[in-house]
């Protein structure tokens, strides 16, 4: 495994200190922006709206300011070499999602259906404790390479997660897709946890037979085929997929799951069938649920003509949403640069317009330029999550942290791709910028354990432990 | 395990840049569309957001735009009112809050609400300055005495019918009356008294169909009318070389192939008639053999010169008239007589009488003379556009003297107007299944004035159904009609 970074330790051992930057002022600085450009955004909103600023900007600007001063001091005490970017990045989204669920809570429309009004006070309480989950996984966390230990528990736990929703009285069916429990009057998305857990579990278990997958095979027609015996596990995996496709509903979640695992699948192997083998199983396993599962039908139905889903929702038949149709619209009135925040009619999109659809929004508000500048600030997340796994110095990081990226990769396609027509609606939602508290916890989780990751892969003077028992004997080392 | 990180690295890539791509689609390339999509409520919204732009007729506009009590979940602050909405209608079409728009209020939303690109500039300055934006106006070529004059002559009938008026030098129309015709004021907005009131003008519960814009979107068979058509085909054509050549018309006439024989009105004398003659007493054998003696090829393609088989665009659309394309000897004689398929709307009939009373040039029939920003800047000038030239001013003339003897001395003496020449036409086109229904009164004429040009040209239509069967003629319903449009825009030019 080569380290891309710049290790001093080969020059000479006795000036570490002068190693990789640590480029925590870097993060700050740019922390200082993500903390600002929100601020102006809702400076924005208010007067657009009620021409005035808004009476909650000090409070807000604060808040958010306080919660990323926090996350800083803790990464600067608790994972000095972390890499700068990821903090700031999803603070800014954070932010900015706050700031269009606090303008859409202003739509007498949305309020008159239930479906706005308080959301943001509540969607800042869950990025206090998403915040509280990042710092608590870095203070807690030391070593990423902990979590290997705990690879079947972490299965277990995913599972258990996953079928979660279909607990009778605790499962609930949200406009057809049954991926939400109920708790104490909280909804909760355990699909938004598993997604952490499982790339846990995948990443822990594939370290250890990743050999056994890439070596045992025979070729055949250029691809080197799997013995039976390690397809076991994706064939798992698939079936797991599938079944949450048929009684959860949930075209994206079950993509996301099969999508994490094939690409760690790959990275682990380096064996290009594995993809193939995903491709072909994942659209088998699609195809053939989507033509018997009503729900499913339905939003393939309304993909391919949107328009024809407006209208039979129109005419009041049952079964039928014109969000999809709504969002295009959305969007196109949107243009290029956008009406200017606050100054859009994307409420018209009603159901889930502060969730699932926000980044409808953003597109009718934002425009051409503001979704462009949004998809590359994910597009910098997932990469800056896969530099973090290309420096990791073991096999454990480096899949868990492809893993989470590239969970975090499909999910923002299958969201933004769903909202904006390319592909099939599901129920997932946009990261950070959604409304929705596991979404927000979770996130701040998985950024979390990415910092964690990129921390231990840019510390001068690597450990030289590649499992966790190796510990023990650093403890003894000299230096 | 780095190379397949890096593929993947990319293939996180390629997943951003394919939303990038379909963002640049959405927003792009589709924005146009999608964003001024009728079903886009958004639509709706902007049309109402701000004080809408007026339609305006001699400097005063006939609409108006009241503020709405913005209540709970109405979205739309404000809504179009009409002044004298029956009579304008046929110009206007309506804006309604729930039911869309149509006509001038719909092709010219984007300056009537303010988001016309061409209105950019000033709405970027009354940003900056902090002005509410404001739709533009639409400055119509309406003339408001000459509309009167016409739709209170078909109100007076109380029959069905149209009335178009044309300025024969540039186009311009001048009138525009469909009856019966509807208030659009009473479903502009989005109650239920609104849907009630649109319920009630709909065809299925009121058989009148007074949305119907019958001026533009109606044809009716032109009768005797038609004739001026024929005759500029027999003198463009030269069949004969001036009015007052004695024509080759036998009395009887059997219809070519046939042994039917095409009837007059009455007793009147149609034997080898001069074309003057012959357009004065309104003889059907004479015109029915010249158009049989030219053959369909030049009938239909003098038909097509004054405008027939093709719609226009005034913006507002009109239906296309017809003149027939498949028809054999006889269905000529009888098309060229404004018979058999031969169908034309009110303004086709208009454009006749203009392009003759215009020394043979047709010009192009439009309403909006000009677009106005908010500010009443011109933001665009209708400029009149020649469309053909159905005949050449020599027979024009010739065409004008034969009209000009039928007012004179002939079926349309009533259209007379003192101090002013006139020259017309009356028609009487036979409808229903063996002519069962009451006819349709035509009446189509210019007026030219001392200094010899013609201000005015003018169709008139009209089904009385309570009318007795033979007092239906267009000399006697539609004339009378005919002249109070011309006098009124006559005395509006003094």
């Amino acid at each position: 495994m080569s380290s891309t970074t710049n290790s001093p330790t080969h020059h000479t051992s006795t000036i570490g200190s002068i190693g990789t930057p640590s480029r925590r002022n870097t993060e700050l600085a740019l922390l200082v922006f993500a903390v600002a450009i929100p601020v102006f955004a809702y400076a924005n909103v208010g007067l657009a709206i009620n021409d005035e600023v808004p009476s909650g900007l000090l409070a807000y600007g604060l808040g958010l300011g306080l919660l990323a001063g926090v996350g800083h001091l803790v990464v600067r005490k608790f994972a000095p070499y972390a890499d700068p970017l990821l903090l700031p990045l999803a603070t800014l989204l954070n932010g900015l999602g706050l700031v269009v669920i606090w303008r859409l809570d202003q739509s007498k429309l949305l309020q008159s259906i239930k479906q706005a009004g308080t959301a943001a006070p509540r969607q800042l309480m869950y990025t206090a404790m998403g915040i509280a989950l990042f710092i608590a996984v870095l203070i807690f966390l030391k070593d990423h390479r902990v979590l290997q230990r705990y690879t079947y528990i972490s299965m277990v736990g995913a599972l258990f997660l996953l079928l979660l929703p279909l607990v009778p009285g605790l499962g609930q069916n949200i406009y057809g897709a049954k991926i939400w429990i109920s708790v104490a009057g909280f909804s909760i998305q355990p699909g938004e946890f598993a997604k952490i857990v499982l790339a846990i579990f995948f990443a822990g278990y594939l370290m250890v037979k990743r050999d056994a997958l890439a070596l045992a095979s025979r070729r055949f027609m250029g691809l080197y085929l799997p013995r039976g015996r390690d397809l076991g596990p994706i064939l798992v995996v698939w079936a797991i997929s599938i079944l949450i496709l048929v009684f959860e509903t949930d075209l994206g979640t079950s993509l996301l799951f099969f999508g994490m695992f094939v690409i760690m699948l790959y990275v682990a192997t380096e064996r290009t069938s594995w993809i193939v083998f995903g491709l072909l199983m994942s659209a088998a396993g699609a195809v053939g649920v989507a033509s018997f599962e009503p729900h499913i039908q339905q939003r393939v139905d309304a993909w391919l003509d949107p328009m024809k889903e407006y209208t039979l929702s129109r005419q009041g038949i049952p079964g039928h949403s014109e969000q999809a149709m709504q969002a295009l619209w959305a969007f196109g009135s949107g243009g290029t640069l956008g009406t200017g925040l606050g100054q859009g009619h994307s409420d018209l999109i009603r159901f889930a317009a502060n969730s699932d659809f926000i980044l409808a929004t953003f597109g009718e508000e934002l425009g051409l330029a503001g979704i462009m500048a949004i998809l590359l600030i994910y597009g910098l997340i997932v990469e800056r999550g896969v530099r973090t796994a290309l420096a990791a110095r073991d096999p454990f990081g480096k899949l868990l942290a492809i893993g989470l990226s590239g969970a975090f990769a499909l999910q923002v396609f299958v969201v933004a791709g769903g909202v904006m027509g390319l592909i099939p609606l599901t129920g997932m939602t946009m990261p950070f910028l959604a409304y929705g508290g596991s979404s927000v916890i979770a996130n701040w989780a998985l950024v979390g354990i990415l910092i964690r990751i990129s921390d231990t892969a840019r510390r001068p003077a690597p450990a030289p432990a590649t499992n966790p028992d190796a510990e023990m004997t650093q403890v003894v080392r000299p230096s | 395990m780095n190379k397949p990180l890096r593929r993947i690295a990319i293939f996180c890539g390629l997943l951003v840049l394919t939303l990038l791509l379909r963002d640049n689609w959405l927003q792009y390339v589709k924005s146009d569309s999608l964003a001024t999509d009728d079903n886009n409520r958004r639509v709706t919204i902007a049309r109402y957001s701000t004080p809408r732009g007026d339609i305006v007729v001699d400097g005063d506009p006939v609409t108006g735009s009241a503020k709405t009590s913005k209540s709970g979940l109405n979205d739309l602050e404000f809504k179009r009112t009409y002044k004298d909405g029956a009579m304008w209608a046929p110009v206007t079409g309506y804006a309604s809050q729930a039911f869309g728009a149509n006509q001038l209020e719909n092709l010219e939303d984007g300056i009537l609400t303010g988001n016309d690109d061409r209105l950019f500039f000033r709405n970027t300055l009354d940003m900056v300055t902090g002005k509410q934006k404001q739709g533009g106006n639409v400055v119509t070529t309406l003339n408001a005495d000459a509309q009167k004059a016409a739709y209170n002559g078909l109100k007076a009938r109380g029959a069905k019918g149209a009335v178009v008026a044309l300025e024969p030098s540039t186009g311009k129309i001048l009138a525009l009356a469909s009856y019966p015709s509807y208030d659009p004021s009473v479903f502009a907005g989005n109650s239920n008294d609104d849907a009630e009131a649109w319920k009630k003008l709909q065809k299925k519960y009121n058989p009148d169909d007074p949305m119907l814009n019958r001026a533009l979107r109606e044809t009716y068979p032109p009768g005797s009318t038609f004739k001026v058509v024929t005759a500029a085909a027999a003198l463009e054509n030269n069949l004969y070389p001036d009015a007052d050549t004695a024509t080759d018309s036998p009395l009887p006439w059997t219809l070519p192939t046939t042994t039917t024989e095409l009837k007059n009105e009455g007793n009147i004398p149609c034997k080898n008639a001069t074309m003057r003659e012959a357009l004065r007493v309104s003889c059907n054998t004479v015109f029915g053999k010249i158009g049989s003696d030219l053959g369909k090829d030049k009938m239909i393609a003098e038909a097509e010169k004054f405008g027939f088989n093709a719609e226009q665009f005034t913006p507002v659309r009109s239906s296309a008239s017809v003149f027939p394309e498949k028809m054999d000897r006889p269905q000529t004689a009888l098309s060229s007589i404004g018979q058999f398929e031969t169908a034309a709307t009110p303004l086709q009939m208009a454009m006749v009488a203009s392009a003759v009373a215009n020394d043979g040039k047709l010009m192009k029939p439009y309403m909006v003379d000009k677009l106005q920003s908010s500010n009443l800047d011109t933001v665009a000038q209708t400029e009149p556009q020649e469309l053909s030239q159905p005949l050449s001013s020599k027979n024009a003339q010739i065409l004008q003297s034969m009209m000009e003897t039928v007012v004179k001395e002939g079926t349309g003496t009533r259209a007379q107007i003192d101090g002013v020449t006139v020259g017309g036409k009356t028609g009487t086109a036979q409808h229903g299944v063996d002519n069962s229904e009451n006819p349709y009164a035509w009446f189509i004429s210019y007026a030219k004035v001392a200094d010899g040009s013609s201000p005015v040209a003018v169709a008139v239509v009209i089904e009385d159904e309570n009318a007795n069967r033979g007092d239906i003629s267009g000399g006697g319903l539609a004339a009378p009609i005919a002249k109070k449009v011309m006098q009124a825009v006559i005395n509006a030019k003094k």
